[in-house]
C-alpha cells in the first residue's frame, strides 16, 4: 500500500517510491513536481504566489512563492541524493476561477504563477515535460514517485494523466 | 500588514464581531423576505486565519461547493464570499426557482445564486455603511461551482498578497425545513480593518502604539 503525502498550500515535500505526493483542490495555486527519474527521488511544491515581496526581508515561508520555493526544492532534492542536472518538471494548476468584468487581478494570480514557474525553470535549465494549467477549474493532483506520472482530477471533467 | 492583524486586541475583535452581528442580522432579514422563509443565523465569529487554513474552512477540500465572490469597494476594500455546500445549494435553488435544478447549472441557476449573494451582501454593507459613515459598494458577483479547496485556495492566494493571515467575519445562515446551510464571509483587507475600527470607535493600532511608546 503506497501512502499519499499531502502537500498543503505553501508547503514543499520530497519523497521516494512507493509514495505519492499530492495537492487537493488547486485553484490559482500551482503544483510543481521536480523528479530525478534515475534515482527516483521527487518533490512537489504547492506554490501560492509568483514572487516574494522585494523588501529585502527574509521570506518567512519560502514555499509560498515561486521564486523562493523552486530553488529550495532543488536544494532539498540535491541533499536527498538527486542530481540537479537530471531533474525534470511537470506542473498543474494556475486556474482563473473567478471572472470579473471590471477587475482582473484576482483572476490573474493563476496566470502569473504559471508564468513565474516557467521563467524560473528556464533560468535553472530544468526541462518542463508537461503541464495542465489555466482554465476555470480547480484540480486535485497526485504524483507517483514510482512511475513519474502526474494524475490530475477535476470536478467536471474527471481524471487524466500527464 | 500581517502584524496588524496579530495586534488586534480582544476588544477590537469583539467590536468587529458586533459589527458582523448587526450586518448579518440585516442580511438574514433580507434573505428571509426574499425566500418567504424563516432564516436562522449563528452568532457571527471574527476569526484570524492563516492563509493555509483557509481552504479547509468548509470541511473537506474536495467537497463541491457553490461560491459567490463579490469585491467590497470604497473606503474599506475587501471581499465578500457566500458559500453553500452543493446539496444545500440544490435545495436552495429548488426553493428559489420552484423546480429542481438540472445536473449542470444553467445561467438561470447561476444568476439565482448571484442574486442571493447580492441580497445578503447588499444588506450587510448597508449596515456597515450606517455604522461607519462609509459609502462602500459591492462589485458584480462572480459564481463558481467547484472543489472547496480550489475555490477557497484562490481566495487565500489573493489574501496572501497582503500577509500570512486574514481576518474572516463569518456567519452561518440556515433554512430549517429544507436543511439549507450556508456560510457568509466578510474579509476586509488589512488596511480596511484599521479604517473600520477607527470609524466605530475601537482604537486604531497607531493610537495604542503611541501610547505604549510615550
Amino acid at each position: 500500500m503506497n501512502s499519499l503525502i499531502p502537500v498543503r498550500m505553501g508547503e514543499l515535500k520530497i519523497s521516494r517510491p512507493p509514495d505519492l505526493l499530492g495537492c487537493t483542490g488547486l485553484g490559482s495555486c500551482v503544483g510543481l513536481v521536480l523528479y530525478d527519474s534515475e534515482k527516483k527521488i521527487g518533490g512537489l511544491a504547492h506554490i501560492i504566489l509568483p514572487q516574494a515581496g522585494k523588501n529585502g526581508k527574509e521570506v518567512e515561508k519560502p514555499g509560498k512563492y515561486a521564486n523562493t520555493a523552486i530553488p529550495l526544492l532543488v536544494e532539498n532534492l540535491q541533499r536527498a541524493g538527486a542530481e540537479p542536472e537530471k531533474l525534470w518538471a511537470k506542473m498543474a494548476g494556475g486556474a482563473h476561477m473567478f471572472s470579473f468584468v471590471t477587475d482582473n487581478d484576482l483572476g490573474r494570480i493563476g496566470e502569473r504563477n504559471v508564468e513565474a514557474v516557467e521563467r524560473i525553470l528556464k533560468e535553472l535549465k530544468i526541462p518542463l515535460l508537461s503541464m495542465d494549467c489555466g482554465g476555470k477549474e480547480g484540480r486535485t493532483i497526485k504524483f507517483s514517485l514510482e512511475t513519474g506520472e502526474l494524475a490530475i482530477k477535476t470536478f467536471q471533467k474527471g481524471e487524466k494523466i500527464i | 500588514m500581517t502584524e496588524q492583524i496579530n495586534r488586534l486586541t480582544p476588544f477590537q475583535i469583539d467590536a468587529l464581531r458586533e459589527l458582523g452581528n448587526i450586518g448579518a442580522g440585516n442580511s438574514a432579514t433580507a434573505l428571509a423576505q426574499f425566500l418567504h422563509r424563516e432564516i436562522k443565523m449563528e452568532v457571527p465569529s471574527a476569526r484570524i486565519l492563516s492563509i493555509e487554513e483557509i481552504p479547509e474552512i468548509m470541511g473537506g477540500e474536495e467537497r463541491p461547493v457553490g461560491c459567490v465572490l463579490l469585491r467590497m469597494l470604497g473606503e474599506a476594500p475587501g471581499k465578500i464570499v457566500y458559500l453553500v455546500e452543493e446539496q444545500s445549494m440544490q435545495r436552495l435553488l429548488t426553493l428559489v426557482l420552484g423546480r429542481e435544478p438540472g445536473e449542470c447549472l444553467g445561467e438561470l441557476e447561476q444568476s439565482a445564486m448571484q442574486e442571493i449573494a447580492n441580497i445578503l451582501s447588499g444588506s450587510f454593507l448597508n449596515s456597515i455603511n450606517k455604522m461607519t459613515g462609509f459609502n462602500c459598494v459591492q462589485s458584480l458577483p462572480s459564481f463558481v461551482l467547484d472543489m472547496a479547496g480550489a475555490v477557497l485556495g484562490s481566495i487565500a492566494a489573493h489574501e496572501g498578497q497582503f500577509g500570512n493571515q486574514a481576518l474572516f467575519l463569518e456567519t452561518s445562515f440556515f433554512e430549517g425545513d429544507h436543511k439549507i446551510f450556508s456560510k457568509f464571509f466578510l474579509i476586509p483587507e488589512p488596511g480596511s480593518l484599521e479604517k473600520i475600527l477607527g470609524a466605530i470607535g475601537a482604537e486604531s493600532y497607531e493610537q495604542s502604539d503611541s501610547r505604549a511608546n510615550g
